[in-house]
């Protein structure tokens, strides 16, 4: 048995140490809004918060994660920032598909977290990570610099 | 460059071949003796005697070479590309028509330690018995009994494709008078016997040598520069004598024990090509006693300079100055191919601060690989990926020679190499060309 | 192309939908099922007609047996009115990102008055009968054809039931119907002042009769199409709940990895099963023809079990099928194949002889895999009687057929739950995948969910087929084309997805679609096609036909304009003078863009145009070349005419999102295959566009009050083209081949450089660091 702390609760899971976050929210915990993309840490689909910051889970064994808190795109929104992002993807309507967007938020957050205006080289460097095959880019970086309070230059 | 070394080998070996054979036709004509062999007093039994050979030929490391990456265990088929052909493992399943199950023992031992097949042939030091030539003969018995145990597989290899005169195999025997070692290794009393165990397994069993000393025009190892590290179908093995600017000269008994059970030492990046192999098959599944003996060993090996200029450097001034999620902003513009492709497709896992983000393996600070001023390894693991997979866990990283162009891939190489090694940009599109022909 | 308004196309009304009798007909083909929305809240009884299963049995575990049989209103297919709460739309199309729930609901609350926020959206069961589209005359979502269908018959079953509420309302208080009218979901009198919720004439209105052909809003009337409302399927998406196919969740329910056989038309010889069966958490080891399965409670588990396999295959000579020899007998079936006529306008031979001068070239295009984000996956459930079936598709019907032929049991019994797609592009047009999951999920007595890795999905997807074309132009004294012929040679789509297949000798109209008809004035035309299946599964890529002829076509007219010394933007127009639409999106593209001011060295634009879909679509891309072959986007400029808009927030992300994906095809994607197998697998070899490559995009859309046209597609079709263009503006490299070489890009000599940025190449960047001064990016 592993406990890991999950969207601040702790979790009691019975799975072997080499198992990817990424299985252990979605098959054993049932938190499905992170997402499996590529399983190799190409696309960022399966991004998650560990302690605030991004890691993706695909490839996150989960004995790796000991005792930070893991916190996943169902409760991200409960985070300032996390709220401000949400609502920026909403307004800029970024969404298309939606299946990248659980990773595209929880990779902006952590952006946002660290570095609350963020130029273009900067989102460059957090978001180039994480594949949008709706390629909904464009509209990333303008909901990125809006949650930020910046003005949008391009459209 | 490559046809004109080529070349040159072959006129020399033609030439010493020939004179070779007008002087010693006898020597080349005799057949090979076959002694008996018998196990010693202490040797175990049944199914001690099989685990004992499992566990050696883990050590030795047979399955890497005698295997294909998809066909059976143990049933050849692994094609050696040299310059002057292409060799194929044998089977060593106890087949008896494909395999060596109609072998006697001292057959075995003798082609194992001697290097001639059980029809008297001579076989291609590919394999590499100028090594096994020290192990014991209770040991290759051990082997023998553990192979034995395998599946036999009814599958012949691909005959060897190799051009005049290197597919006389008799000529063998004069390579083998210049190359193979005199006498098998003794054990030095002056010595601990941790010490001497550790000799055993690398110089023996281990092989190290055969990848990490240069070889010359004859394919023999350079002995002046034993273990000096050596370039072989593309990938470099470093340097492992105690050179402390491009040796292990710095690295504790500890650290190099780590590395080689698990692939990976905190502060000195990661094992990829053969060498994760190695660690992968071979040394991960050795006992910890083993493990450090070999680290003593290879410690006391005699400083021999390496690459020049790839001395580690454990901060280099862009790595320091970046965090984990971010680069520094001056390697930022529009010319940075290099930084573009590692942001989208290598950040996720290395970062930027060269700690790894997602596993030790990930980490890039200090590694050999990044500072390496000819990047050979690096663009290798660029383009083919690696993998290293131990009992206790291991890593992956996927290839990407599929997708990114030469420039694409001198671009990330150069941009790694400035980065976390500190080091100037020197690979060219046409190193990445030449790279893939090699790696292949 | 515009389905018949009239036609009962879509469940138009009729009256005999009316009755529970023929509901039940209805719903028994497939039972009513409830998407993201209800899902959101799974245990609520949510709006159901008379006579509706229930379908959240298996989603929601102890959820009542039968929601509460609907008391409302239901007029036809679409609309659900409760006496109380929203009322729910069932919407016709899949919502793959398209943001058609959206389009679709406010064609519907358009007419039927009301607001978005009163509604909820849920997908369609399958049911021909009710949801067959009138363009491609099946249930089913692609060809940029869900809006242009929808158009006439939504609206019209909206102004439908907005009449006969209003007639019972106007019954009830003793009016005329003409003095009452809708808004927001009541009903007003102006005589009275009175007014009713939809809600109160549920039991009324079932008296009404159902009216024809109620008249519909003029353009000017809009209250809702037309205005970029918020998308109805968004909030779901940026929190977490929304419920893609892999997302689903049945009691029970077990996860499985699969292998195909790595050759197609290969099939399993051996399979040894202890080391998989021995990994902790796998349940079973099952086997079809050409693929395993390891099942287990999670996926990781599974998928760590089927490492262990050892499997044997038998390539059975498909390992001989490589992409090289497929290219070469695509040539050799060009230069020697008997063509199909698609379109043949004037005489193209005499045209071609008489010309001032002529222009040829041959174009090659490669096979693409979909790569959608969301990997392959459907969960099914084979029980005694019946099979439920949870999977996100743009053809739930077919899905429905194809595992009732795989079961052998009817159609009705197989229940289809349609999901949100991440990502279709037109993989999800076919069941393969479903078909496989069936025959796995037929030998367990549990759900099963089949989830495919990365490498599976881009290993055995069906592919946008290669081809290899042909293309000539005779040009006249003034260097406009006299003449256009296009020998395009391929595989046929149609053949391969209509499961009759394509007689041989009959047209694929795709095969031709957007080279037999251009923008263009061109007298004499002659287009055919040389059919030549490869011996791999072909399938609908997004952009269809147009996005392989187009970029043949509007790179072969650069060709022709550079070969008379002519502004690529003034030799299109000069042929458009019959197009007004074209050439208008063509003016503001290039104004747009700053067509024809001076750029940087190796920068240059490229322009292309094209008619799909119905709509216009110009595009100017502005790339730079560096000296090491790297293409650079650096902008785009979009214009389009698609008629009258109903989202036109939608209608910009799906031109920016389109040409985008066709940008990262054309730049770095081609399918290839050795010894049978093919050679990519992931996202580091089948490399997608990221947003450090993406350029600022804008997208000028034009107004007009024409019919609505296609967008989902036009975009990538529009990408390729421009592209290589650009390419050749930047260089003077002709690139007719795709995915674009970087190689053939490089300048002399760039090979034996370092590449490397100046601060790096001077050494260890310890000079850039003293530049700048600055502390890491983000400090
Ligand atoms: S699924 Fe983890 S990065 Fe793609
Ligand atoms: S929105 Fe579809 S993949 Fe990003």
């Amino acid at each position: 048995m592993t406990t890991i702390l999950i969207n601040g609760e702790a979790r009691e899971v019975d799975v072997p140490p080499d198992m990817p976050l990424l299985w252990v929210l979605r098959d054993v915990v049932g938190l499905t809004g992170t997402k499996f993309g590529c399983g190799i840490a190409q696309c960022g689909a399966c991004t998650v918060h560990v302690d605030g910051k991004p890691a993706r889970s695909c490839v996150l064994p989960v004995s790796a994660v000991g005792n930070r808190n893991v916190t996943t795109v169902e409760a991200v929104g409960g985070t300032e920032i996390g709220r401000k992002v949400q609502e920026a993807w909403l307004d800029v309507e970024v969404v298309q598909c939606g299946y990248c967007q659980s990773g595209q938020i929880m990779s902006a957050a952590a952006l946002l977290g660290r570095n609350p205006a963020p130029d273009d080289a900067a989102i460059d460097a957090a978001m180039s990570g994480n594949i949008c095959r709706c390629a909904t880019y464009p509209r990333i970086r303008a909901a990125i610099k809006r949650a930020a309070g910046l003005p949008a230059e391009t459209v | 460059m490559k046809g004109s070394r080529l070349k040159r080998f072959g006129l020399i070996a033609l030439i010493v071949a020939s004179l070779l054979l007008v002087a010693a036709i006898a020597f080349f004509a005799w057949p090979a003796k076959l002694e008996a062999v018998a196990p010693s007093p202490g040797q175990p039994t049944g199914r001690a005697l099989v685990e004992k050979g499992r566990y050696l030929a883990t050590a030795a490391d047979c399955v890497a070479c005698h295997s294909t990456p998809n066909g059976e265990p143990f049933a050849g088929g692994l094609a050696f590309k040299l310059p002057f052909g292409t060799i194929y493992s044998s089977n060593i399943t106890p087949d008896p028509k494909n395999g060596i199950g109609a072998w006697s023992d001292a057959e075995f031992v003798r082609a194992v330690r001697h290097g001639v097949r059980n029809d008297g042939q001579q076989l291609y030091p590919a394999f590499p018995y100028t090594a096994y030539t020290h192990m014991s003969t209770d040991d290759v018995l051990a082997i023998r009994a553990y192979l034995n145990t395998l599946r036999p597989v009814n599958q012949a290899v691909a005959v060897n494709q190799l051009s005049f005169p290197f597919n006389q195999r008799y000529l063998m025997r004069a390579w083998k008078l210049l190359f193979m070692p005199k006498q098998p290794l003794r054990p030095d009393p002056n010595q601990s016997a941790e010490w001497n165990r550790g000799a055993y397994l690398v110089e023996g069993a281990g092989h190290c040598a055969e990848c990490h000393t240069p070889r010359n025009l004859l394919f023999g190892l350079k002995s002046g520069q034993k273990f000096a590290g050596a370039t072989t179908q593309g990938w470099k093995a470093y340097n492992l004598t105690s050179d402390p600017e491009t040796g292990i000269g710095d690295w504790s008994v500890d650290e190099l024990t780590r590395y080689l059970a698990t692939g990976h030492t905190p502060g000195r990046g990661a094992a990829a090509g053969s060498m994760g192999e190695a660690v992968s098959l071979s040394l991960s599944r050795l006992t910890p006693q083993d493990l450090r003996a070999m680290a003593v060993y290879l410690k006391t090996i005699p400083a021999k300079p390496g690459t020049p200029g790839s001395k580690i450097n454990p901060n280099p001034p862009l790595m320091t100055a970046s965090t984990a999620f971010a680069p520094v902003r001056a390697e930022v513009g529009p010319d940075a191919m290099g930084l573009r492709i590692f942001e989208g497709a290598c950040a996720s896992c290395h970062g930027w601060d060269g700690s790894g983000l997602h596993s030790p393996y990930g980490a890039l600070r200090g590694a050999q690989t990044v500072n390496d001023p000819e990047a050979t390894n690096l663009v290798q693991v660029i383009l083919h990926g690696s993998e290293i997979s131990t009992p206790q866990g291991g890593a992956s990283m996927p290839s990407f020679g599929r997708a990114y162009n030469d420039a694409e891939i001198a671009a990330v190489a150069n941009y790694v190499l400035g980065h976390f090694g500190g080091k100037a940009a020197t690979v060219t599109p046409e190193r990445v060309a030449k790279a893939r022909r090699e790696g292949e | 192309m515009h389905g018949p308004i009239g036609r009962p196309a879509y469940g138009v009304l009729q009256p005999e939908d009316l009755s529970v009798a023929s509901r039940r007909r209805f719903l028994k083909a497939g039972t009513f099922m409830f998407g993201f929305a209800v899902l959101a809240r799974a245990g609520k009884a949510a709006a159901q007609s008379q006579g509706e299963e229930p379908s959240l049995r298996a989603i929601t575990p102890g959820g009542p047996e039968s929601g509460a049989a609907f008391n409302g209103f239901a007029p036809g297919g679409f609309i659900r009115i409760p006496s109380e709460g929203k009322i729910t739309f069932i919407i016709p199309s899949t919502e793959m990102g398209q943001g058609i729930y959206t389009g679709e609901a406010m064609l519907l609350s358009e007419e039927l008055e009301v607001t978005l926020d009163q509604v909820e959206v849920v997908p369609a069961p399958p049911n021909e009968l009710l949801y067959s589209q009138p363009i491609l005359k099946s249930q089913a979502t692609g060809g940029s054809t869900s809006t242009r269908g929808a158009w006439g018959p939504l609206r019209q079953a909206g102004a439908a039931a907005r009449t006969m509420l209003i007639a019972a309302a106007a019954q009830r208080w003793n009016v005329a119907p003409d003095t009452c009218f809708a808004d927001q979901g009541r009903v007003y009198c102006r005589a009275n002042g009175q007014s009713l919720p939809y809600g109160a004439l549920v039991q009324a209105v079932r008296s009404q009769p159902v009216p024809k052909d109620v008249p519909l809003k003029k353009p000017g009337q809009f209250k809702l199409i037309g205005r970029s409302l918020q998308r109805v399927d968004t909030p779901s998406k940026v929190n977490g709940t929304a419920v893609f196919g892999i997302d689903v969740k049945v009691p029970e329910m077990k996860i499985a990895a699969i292998e195909i056989c790595p050759a197609q038309g290969g099939r399993l010889r051996s399979m040894e099963d202890r080391g998989a069966r021995n990994v902790p958490g796998v349940v079973d080891v099952l086997r079809i023809d050409n693929a395993v399965a390891v099942v287990a409670d999670h996926f990781w588990a599974a998928k760590k079990g089927l490492e262990q396999l050892d499997l044997r295959w038998d390539f059975a000579g498909h390992e001989k099928v490589s992409t090289e020899r497929i290219f070469a007998d695509l040539k050799h079936a060009s230069e020697n194949g008997k063509p199909i006529l698609g379109r043949e306008l004037g005489d193209a031979d005499k045209a071609m002889d008489d010309a001032h001068s002529r222009v040829e070239a041959v174009y090659e295009l490669p096979f693409l895999a979909h790569a959608t984000m969301e990997p392959m996956n459907t969960t099914v459930h084979v029980r005694p009687d019946g099979c439920d079936i949870w999977v996100g598709t743009q053809a739930p019907t077919a899905v429905q057929g194809a595992a009732a032929k795989t079961l052998g049991i009817p159609p009705e019994q197989v229940m289809v739950h349609n999901h949100l797609i991440g990502g279709g592009f037109g993989r999800r047009l076919v069941a393969e995948s479903v078909v496989q999951a069936v025959q796995f999920a037929r030998q367990v007595p549990y759900p099963l969910k089949v989830i495919q890795t990365r490498e599976q999905d881009i290993r055995h997807d069906l592919f946008r087929p290669a081809y290899y074309d042909r293309i000539a132009a005779g040009l006249g004294p003034n260097g406009l084309p006299v003449v256009l012929t296009d020998r395009i040679t391929g595989g046929s789509v149609l053949g391969s997805y209509l499961p009759t297949g394509l007689p041989d000798g009959t047209l694929d109209t795709d095969a031709v679609e957007g080279a037999d008809r251009t923008p263009y004035s061109i007298p004499a035309v002659r287009v055919d096609w040389v059919r030549r299946d490869p011996p791999i599964k072909v399938n609908w890529w997004r952009g269809v036909g147009p996005a392989h002829n187009v970029y043949v076509v509007e790179s072969f007219l650069d060709e022709c304009a550079h070969s008379v010394g002519r502004d690529p933007v003034d030799y299109r127009r000069a042929m458009l003078k019959d197009n007004p639409r074209s050439r208008r999106v063509l003016d503001i593209a290039a104004r747009r863009a700053g067509w024809g001011t001076p750029l940087p060295p190796r920068t240059g634009r490229g322009v292309s145009l094209h008619d799909s879909f119905g709509s216009h679509l110009a595009l100017v891309c502005e790339v730079h070349v560096t000296p090491a072959g790297e293409v650079q986007l650096r902008r785009l400029v979009a214009a389009i005419d698609c008629g009258q808009t109903v989202n036109p927030n939608s209608v910009q992300a799906q031109i920016e999102g389109g040409v985008l994906f066709g940008m990262s095809a054309a730049l770095y994607n081609a399918v290839t295959i050795q010894e049978g197998q093919v050679e990519q697998s992931n996202f580091n070899d089948y490399r997608q566009l990221r947003i450090n490559e993406t350029p600022p995009i804008e997208v000028h859309i034009v107004q007009s009050t024409e019919d609505p046209g296609g967008v989902g597609e036009a975009g990538t079709v529009s990408a390729a083209p421009a592209l290589a263009n650009a390419i050749f503006a930047a260089t003077g490299v002709r690139l007719r081949r795709l995915p674009i070489d970087y190689g053939a890009l490089m300048e002399k000599d760039a090979g034996k450089r370092v590449i490397a940025p100046p601060a790096l190449a001077l050494g260890l960047g310890a000079a850039a660091l003293a530049w700048s001064g600055d502390k890491g990016a983000e400090a």
